[in-house]
Order: structure tokens, then C-alpha cells, then sequence
């Protein structure tokens, strides 16, 4: 090995410094595309959610290019891995930011990857869109958040289960924040519909054994049972509960079933059916606008292995009604654009309309109650232009747009 | 009183649960002492044997009891000859080389099949004790864990196999000058421990579903158990069950499975701070 000398090392990092701080302004004078960046979970554990998200991202991208690209220029992917891991969301946020200068950014899957990328973006001005239902209370000025929050979902799964089922309500969760929080809701909306929580259990994402569980759901006899479990460890649940023959007994409901569009293929025909969810988006929705979205999707990924669900839906809905705003303003300038995409524009998309409220920045979107049967999602009601209450509690984006936080919203 | 016999049959139903988890780990890390970190890994695969044969019409209990034993059987005396047969003794080198396959198996069987396969059904329905259903497959894995003791049992006492094994295990190179291939016997003792790891795995499979990452979620209770249980495969690993899967499960029913975890790591951790070789390595210590 040889032992560099000082000189030489300053030397030699003087000009690879040089070298980074020149390339992004050699990068902006010569570029000629307008670059779009996608930070989606490719491998790694969440990689079963990233890569149709990943896919239906380019596939809108091609879209736009194929009908003229974005103020005369061509729409250019640029896509990082963060392989499940906040690190490299950190990491690869800031090279977009900072190195590729992209004009948007499309990505971050669990509200941790949110939570690190959200404060680079907003540092660096680099504007953001979250596609991915969550718990609710994201208030940034920077950031446009498309998916469902629990005030536009589990708002609406509770009384349509309560008026079915009854009143009384068992809730098992997955034991992280998504799933306290979901609990939280879940008990304010049963107590809100004059019913009751009688047990609320919280499940470690590695347990996958739930035998004790449904012995201890049918003691307590239940009218109806509310999951929010995550994952595959989770399923088992589903595939015991069947096993114990329960489905016939006691009927499930889930806020999260199916938001990966790969859980309704996991689990069998028989295990799966019954179990009642709500989303922003279930494939089976009627109009031109989703049939012609659903066609596209087939003769682009031919090999698919999984269901079109909201999370990968509400990212093609991104970067449409990010163009649609490019087109209007004549720029990819931030500020200009968030003028016309508060300005209660409804957008015509697959999962129906969409507007964006200007107090949050979050969606007002069509939300639908969907049945499992047979491994597909029908669609039992709809609920149009539901706003994310929940947000809107405590955030104001009107008042104080220098807000960059994200609220617990305190029940 | 039905409450009461659910919740003990629940019981019995962990404890034969980490039986069938840890008996193959016990062979292969009890005996050879080598640490089978894809132990998790041979649970999937299977478990995927289970998934893949009847998904081509295969008969669910065939593939579960002949079909996985024998693929993941197969593919154990394929790693041993290919990787483990260079590294007895040396014990921290086997965990490295095991962890790197367990990768490679993930990233495999994800390349292979995708990150998600459609599951088994959980055969044979559920049945009324009292007011409460239960799954009729908990008697199945009970069953096939008192089987599978009893078989190793058999195998290891009354047989010539059994012995030659054992001796091979406690004293290679007096074996050896015995006369005894230990090659061979090495490697067919990996062989078995993988192919009861297989039938665990299948025996999973319609409770769990698979999917190429699901063996990270069951190996640490399979090496807990096995550790606790010290260096006898039979009474090890069934001390150390019915201690930890009781435990863990009686915690479970009165708190929930949070509590339920932490107390199966507490007792262990006790335990082993008590009884650092193991639960055999003071008690029942002249036993299989």
C-alpha cells in the first residue's frame, strides 16, 4: 500500500471537490430534460410494495413523454434504491436533491422513509409528492400528500361494519406507529358511532402464531373484528382464523389488507373472502378513465404479479396531476406550481376525482368499502370528495406556510 | 372449563410447535456443532415445497410429510458435501458461511418464484370445544411433533445408525480408528437434520404462508430453544419447549403476544445464566 503524502492528498481532493461542486452547474446549463425523481423500495423488505409503485411511476412517465414530453422537453426518470433502508433514503434523497437537481420527487413507502427524506427535500427546496396512505398529520408546505388518511378510510370502515355487524369491536394492530395510531382512530370512531372497543391487541411484526389470539376473540365474542396488521408474518392471521373456522362466525375487517396489491394473492380464495377494506383506489372501479389506465398497465407489464392497488395508483396520479400543473404554469418552479394545484382544480384519474386541498396539500378524493371475494376487491359503496379531516385539524398551510412538521394528531 | 382446555391445548400446541422448529437445528448445531444460520432458510424451502407441488396437484399430505422432507433432505447433504464438510470445528466459520447461504437461498427462491406466493389452505377445517372453534391442524402438528421425538428417539437408541452417530459425534478420531466412515456419517446427519427442518417447514407452510424472507421470523426462537435445551436432542429440546413454549404462551393468553415474546427471552435468559451448558448440561445429563 502506498501511503499518500499530504500535498498530494489535498491535491487530488481539492480537485475532486472542484469536480463535484462544477458538475450539477454544468449538469443545469446543458440539461434538457426535465428530471423526475423516483424513490421507491426496489429490494429489501419492501421491495413486494416498491417495485409495481416503481413501475406504474415509469409507465407515467412514458406516458407523458409519448404525448410530447413537458413544455417542449422530455421527462427524464431518475431512480435510486433505497433497499428498505433509511440510510440510503437519506443518502439518495440528498444526491437527488443536491447532484441531479431533480424538479420532483416521487417516493418514500413507510412514514419513517417519509420522515427522512420530507426535511431534506424541504431544506433544499426540492419539491416533494408522498403517494402512500398513512396515519395522517403531515403539515409542509413542500410536500403534496395524495394517499388516504385514516379520517378518509377507517372513518368510513367503522359505521359501515357497525350498521352490518354491530357494536362491539375487537382490535388487533401491528405493534409500531401505524398501528397505535390506526388503534387510536379506530376506538374514536367506534366511540363516536355509540359502540365499543372490548379489546385492542398489539402483534409484533415477527409474530406469525395467533392461535392464543382467536381463542381470546372468541371468548370475548365480538361482533366484528378490525385489523390493522402489516405483513406477511401478519397473514397468518387470516389463514388461522379460516383454519379455526371462524370466517363463518365472526366477521373481519382490515385497514390495511390489500394496500400492497399482493396480500389478496397470498392468501387462498377461502381464507380471503368476506374480509371487508377500504381504500382510495380497489382496481374494479367503473369509468373510461380506469379502464383505459388498467389496459395500459397490462400491455406494459404483461408478467405482473400483482393487483393494481392505491399505493401504485396514487403515484401515477402524481406525476399526472404534476404535469397537468407543469403544463398550466409554464415552469417547474415550485411556488407557481403549488398556486395552480391549490387552486381547486378536480382531476379526472383513474381512482376518480381528485382535488388537493390548499389547507393540507393532502387529497380530497373518491374513498370506496370493497368486499373480498374469490381475490377481488368489490367495490360495496363509494363515498365521494372525502376530505382528510384528520389533517386538517392541525394543519393550516393558508395561515403558515412555513410549516414543516409532522403533527401527532392527539385524540 | 372449555376456556380452560383451549387455553391448555394451546399450550401444548406452542410447545409442539418449537419442537418441530428446533429438532432439526438440535441434530445439526446439538450434535455436529455446527450453526446452521440458514436454519430459517430450510424452513422456507420447505415450505415452498409444500406451496409449489400442490400448486401442480400434488396431495397436500404428500407433499407435507414425503415431498419436503426429502427435497430439503437432499439439498442439506448437497450443502454439506459443497460448504459444511470444511468447516467442523470451526464453529464461527460456519456461521459466516450458513449466513452467507441463507442469503443466497432468499435472494434465490425471490428470484425463482417472486417475492409472494399464493399459500396452501390449512387442510382439515376447525372443530367446536364447547363454545370455541378450533383448528383441527393443531392436533396435527402436536402429533407430528411426538412423532418426530419418538422417531429420533427410536432411531438414536435402538439402531446401529443410531449409535454409530452418536459415537461419530462424542469422539470422531476413536470412530474414526474404528473403522467408522465419519465422512459419511456427518454428512448423513445433516442430511436427516435438514430434511426435519424441511418437514417442519411444510408443516408451516398452511398456517403462515411463505414467502423468501419469512425464516429470519422463526429462527431465533429455534436457536433459543435449542440452546437452552444444552446438548441432548431429545430431552433438550423437549425440556427446553415445554419450559419456553409454556411460558411464552401462558404470558401471552393473560397479557398478549408482547409480553408473550418477552417473557419466552426472559426465561431463556434466566435459564441460561442458571445453567449456562443448557438445561441437559446439568439435568437429566446421561440422557439422548
Amino acid at each position: 500500500m502506498t501511503i499518500l503524502s499530504r500535498r498530494k492528498f489535498l491535491h487530488t481532493s481539492t480537485a475532486a471537490a472542484a469536480a463535484t461542486l462544477a458538475s450539477p452547474i454544468i449538469a443545469r446549463a446543458q440539461s434538457d430534460t426535465i428530471k423526475v425523481g423516483g424513490l421507491h423500495d426496489l429490494s429489501g423488505a419492501l421491495d413486494a410494495v416498491g417495485v409495481p409503485m416503481n413501475q406504474v411511476f415509469q409507465m407515467a412517465i412514458k406516458e407523458i413523454n409519448e404525448a410530447g414530453g413537458l413544455l417542449g422537453r422530455e421527462v427524464e426518470a431518475v431512480i435510486y434504491d433505497p433497499q428498505s433502508n433509511m440510510s440510503l433514503y437519506s443518502q439518495y434523497a440528498t444526491q437527488m436533491a443536491l447532484r441531479d437537481q431533480v424538479d420532483v420527487v416521487m417516493g418514500g413507502i413507510t412514514s419513517a422513509s417519509r420522515e427522512t427524506i420530507r426535511p431534506i427535500f424541504h431544506r433544499y427546496d426540492t419539491f416533494y409528492f408522498y403517494n402512500t396512505q398513512y396515519e395522517g398529520g403531515v403539515c409542509d408546505r413542500n410536500e403534496i400528500t395524495l394517499g388516504t388518511t385514516p379520517a378518509q378510510t377507517v372513518a368510513r370502515l367503522i359505521p359501515y361494519g357497525m350498521n352490518l355487524y354491530g357494536k362491539k369491536v375487537y382490535t388487533i394492530a401491528a405493534d409500531y406507529n401505524y398501528g397505535h395510531i390506526t388503534a387510536a382512530w379506530v376506538k374514536r370512531y367506534v366511540e363516536e358511532n355509540g359502540g365499543e372497543v372490548i379489546e385492542t391487541e398489539f402483534f409484533p411484526l415477527d409474530v406469525a402464531q395467533f392461535g392464543s389470539t382467536i381463542s381470546k376473540i372468541q371468548g370475548a365474542a365480538p361482533d366484528f373484528v378490525l385489523s390493522a396488521l402489516v405483513g406477511t408474518s401478519h397473514l397468518g392471521f387470516y389463514r388461522q382464523w379460516a383454519a379455526a373456522g371462524m370466517k363463518s362466525e365472526i366477521p373481519v375487517m382490515s385497514t390495511v389488507l390489500g394496500a400492497g396489491g399482493s396480500d389478496q394473492l397470498i392468501l387462498t380464495a377461502e381464507e380471503g373472502n368476506g374480509i371487508t377494506a377500504s381504500f382510495g383506489y380497489f382496481e374494479e372501479i367503473d369509468n373510461p378513465t380506469n379502464k383505459a389506465f388498467l389496459e395500459r398497465v397490462a400491455q406494459e407489464y404483461p408478467d405482473k404479479d400483482w393487483v393494481m392497488s392505491e399505493i401504485s395508483e396514487v403515484t401515477y396520479e402524481g406525476m399526472m396531476i404534476w404535469a397537468d400543473a407543469v403544463r398550466e404554469a409554464g415552469t417547474t418552479e415550485r411556488d407557481p406550481l403549488l398556486e395552480v394545484l391549490t387552486s381547486g382544480k378536480a382531476y379526472d384519474l383513474p381512482a376518480g376525482k381528485v382535488k388537493i386541498d390548499p389547507k393540507t396539500q393532502h387529497a380530497i378524493r373518491d374513498v370506496y368499502i370493497a368486499e373480498l371475494q374469490d381475490q377481488v376487491f368489490n367495490i360495496k359503496e363509494s363515498f365521494p370528495d372525502s376530505p382528510p379531516t384528520d389533517t386538517q385539524m392541525v394543519c393550516d398551510l393558508v395561515e403558515n406556510p412555513d410549516s414543516n412538521q409532522h403533527f401527532e394528531i392527539s385524540l | 372449563m372449555d376456556y380452560t382446555i383451549v387455553v391448555a391445548l394451546e399450550m401444548v400446541r406452542a410447545v409442539a410447535w418449537l419442537v418441530l422448529l428446533a429438532s432439526g437445528l438440535a441434530i445439526i448445531f446439538g450434535m455436529m456443532r455446527i450453526i446452521n444460520f440458514a436454519h430459517g432458510e430450510f424452513l422456507m424451502l420447505g415450505g415452498y415445497t409444500v406451496v409449489i407441488s400442490t400448486g401442480h396437484g400434488v396431495n397436500e399430505w404428500i407433499a407435507m410429510l414425503v415431498l419436503a422432507p426429502i427435497v430439503v433432505g437432499i439439498f442439506g447433504v448437497l450443502v454439506e458435501r459443497l460448504v459444511i464438510q470444511r468447516l467442523y470445528g470451526r464453529i464461527l466459520d460456519s456461521l459466516l458461511a450458513t449466513w452467507g447461504l441463507s442469503m443466497l437461498m432468499i435472494g434465490g427462491v425471490t428470484m425463482i418464484f417472486g417475492n409472494s406466493v399464493t399459500g396452501v389452505a390449512t387442510p382439515l377445517g376447525g372443530m367446536s370445544i364447547g363454545a370455541y372453534q378450533v383448528p383441527r391442524y393443531n392436533f396435527v402438528l402436536i402429533f407430528a411433533a411426538i412423532a418426530l421425538l419418538l422417531a429420533i428417539w427410536a432411531v438414536l437408541k435402538f439402531t446401529k445408525a443410531g449409535l454409530i452417530a452418536r459415537a461419530t459425534m462424542q469422539n470422531p478420531d476413536m470412530s474414526e480408528a474404528l473403522g467408522i466412515p465419519t465422512r459419511w456419517v456427518y454428512m448423513a446427519t445433516f442430511g436427516i437434520g435438514s430434511a426435519i427442518t424441511g418437514f417442519a417447514g411444510a408443516l408451516l407452510a398452511p398456517l403462515t404462508g411463505v414467502v423468501p424472507t419469512m425464516g429470519v421470523n422463526f429462527i431465533a426462537q429455534s436457536f433459543i430453544t435449542v440452546i437452552t435445551g444444552g446438548a441432548s436432542v431429545i430431552t433438550g429440546t423437549l425440556s427446553a419447549a415445554t419450559l419456553l413454549g409454556s411460558i411464552s404462551q401462558g404470558m401471552t393468553f393473560l397479557t398478549g403476544p408482547v409480553y408473550g415474546d418477552a417473557a419466552l427471552l426472559l426465561a431463556a435468559l434466566v435459564l441460561l445464566r442458571l445453567l449456562p451448558q443448557g438445561i441437559t448440561g446439568r439435568i437429566f445429563k446421561k440422557s439422548l
